[in-house]
């Protein structure tokens, strides 16, 4: 099961800068491994992920296979007005991970 | 990943015990980064475990009661239960761990097949059950009737087995703080299982760990949930007793 | 007998080789980055443009535990204003499969250029951040790592 952590502050001033930490179970199998048997595994990663604030993209991040299992990213956003921030992981073979979080802008 | 490990020690003496007040957790011997990863519960990557187990806890097996119907709120339910095992079971006669006895409520209680060992479910679970004691003092093995049992453990941690004909104690006991290739060998202290490791990738067991560190010595590994395997865990949580449980712990 | 972790064992001497090799190669060689390709893969991103070095800071263990997960921050110096930001930041390292590690694109919007993650280092190397500004100019910071590599891992891959 995917399990997401995301750490959005629930309530920000105007204008403020927030950080927001992400972590999203992955294994981000490279794609340059062998099994036990010798057969190469496929790659498997999320290659992309993108934040959206009241629907406008505010942040966004093209992975490679570098980028360690379990991916944990953190950035910052202005906190401009109350409303939703949407959270979306898009990986190679499964359906995309979407999470929210609330936000109150005083 | 393959990997190749070659150390050569000689001993001149028994082991004996780390002094109570030199004990140190594993955290200790980390980088500061790593510490850093398992203080920040929003940064530390084994809390995607516990939150996995917090689901399945409340997650019912068909025609049988969750985890929560039984025990309600882990909060409070499960609060300090970690740090009492492996715990003697009257059923038994003998030791089990937490995984055993998570297994057994499965079984029994919730008439559902068992989780594989060292599998997503058994170890979240388990994570989510023992991060309810983060903090406690482990109590593990003070009890009279686990005594033999913990002797058991004892005997095992001392005896020197493998083609590198080493015990656990030449490394944990005798050498703990030096550095073995490119690792600090740490005092072997339980207090953060189910543990996320760097090696890993992954949230694991203690049971797991200790197959590994027997791989290490060139030895035959002993099976999930082997007697003598509890015993030893046991043993080492014994050994750990007074000091906090950590789950989940983070590792390189 | 009062023991720290750098004193001398009390009974048991730790003789020969107190420690040993581990070879634990993270990923299949034959298709490895080198210096040239992630010089390569940065012109790809910067074209012709000069990356000078400053404005970015590049936080990265100079001692990595274990390459699988070595956190990494960048930070950029920027009044991030609608007029004057930072576009995006490219990092890059020489010995790992691929020279790309990750782009993460940002804008005014952001309030503060600075972003962390965790990268897999399969070897001790050097990474390079470039950050991209809303003039056209570009900016760098690298970083040397040592990866150690551990005793008694598993067998598995």
């Amino acid at each position: 099961m995917t399990q997401a952590l995301v750490n959005v502050p629930a309530k920000a001033k105007r204008g403020e800068a927030i950080e927001i930490k992400t972590l999203i179970s992955h294994p981000m199998e490279t794609g340059y491994r062998h099994d036990t048997n010798g057969q190469p595994i496929p790659r498997d990663i999320i290659h992309t992920f993108v934040a959206r604030y009241n629907g406008e993209e505010v942040f966004r991040a093209d992975l490679h296979p570098a980028i360690a299992a379990n991916p944990f990213i953190t950035f910052f956003t202005v906190a401009t007005e109350s409303g939703v921030i949407e959270l979306t992981w898009t990986q190679d073979h499964r359906d995309p991970v979407t999470q929210t979080a609330n936000i109150t802008v005083e | 990943m393959t990997s190749v490990v070659i150390c050569f020690l000689i001993s001149t003496s028994f082991a004996a015990e780390i002094p109570q007040d030199e004990r140190r957790s594993g955290t200790a011997f980390m980088t500061r980064e790593t510490q850093a990863m398992q203080e920040d519960d929003r940064a530390n990557p084994g809390m995607l475990a516990v939150l996995d187990g917090e689901a399945l806890w409340k997650d019912a097996p068909p025609g049988a009661k969750a985890c929560a119907g039984c025990h309600g709120e882990a909060a409070t339910s499960m609060k300090g239960v970690a740090a009492r095992y492996p715990t003697f079971d009257e059923a038994r006669g003998r030791p089990i761990d937490l995984e055993q006895r998570i297994n057994l409520c499965r079984t029994e209680h919730q008439h559902a097949p068992a989780f594989t060992w060292e599998t997503r479910e058994l170890n979240a679970i388990t994570a989510y059950v023992a991060n309810q004691s983060r903090g406690m003092p482990i109590t593990a093995g003070t009890d009279e009737r686990s005594r033999p049992f913990v002797e058991a453990g004892r005997a095992l941690f001392n005896k020197r087995q493998g083609q590198l004909d080493l015990s656990c104690a030449q490394c944990h006991d005798d050498n703990w703080g030096k550095r073995l290739a490119g690792s600090v060998i740490p005092q072997a202290h339980p207090t953060g299982y189910p543990e996320y490791r760097l090696e890993w990738q992954s949230t694991g067991s203690l049971q797991r760990r200790l197959r590994s560190c027997v791989f290490g010595v060139r030895a035959e590994p002993l099976g999930y949930g082997a007697p003598e395997q509890v015993d030893l865990e046991l043993y080492l949580m014994w050994r750990a007793r007074g000091m906090p449980l950590e789950t989940p712990a983070v590792r390189p | 007998m009062k023991r720290s972790p750098t004193a001398a064992p009390t009974r048991r001497r730790f003789l020969a080789v107190a420690g040993g090799v581990a070879l634990a190669p993270l990923f299949v060689r034959s298709a490895r980055a080198t210096p040239a390709t992630m010089a390569a893969a940065i012109r790809e991103v910067v074209g012709e443009a000069p990356v000078r070095e400053g404005k970015v800071t590049l936080e990265l263990p100079p001692l990595v535990e274990n390459g699988n997960a070595v956190p990494m921050t960048v930070t950029v110096e920027s009044p991030m204003t609608a007029a004057e930001h930072v576009k995006r930041i490219h990092v890059f390292n020489e010995k790992n499969p691929q020279p790309y590690i990750a782009t993460f694109h940002l804008g005014p919007r952001a309030g503060k250029a600075k972003i962390s993650t965790r990268v897999r280092l399969a070897d001790s190397q050097k990474v390079v951040a470039i950050a991209e500004l809303s003039d056209g100019s570009f900016w760098s910071a690298s970083a040397d790592m040592i990866v150690t590599l551990a005793a008694c891992v598993e067998e598995t891959p």
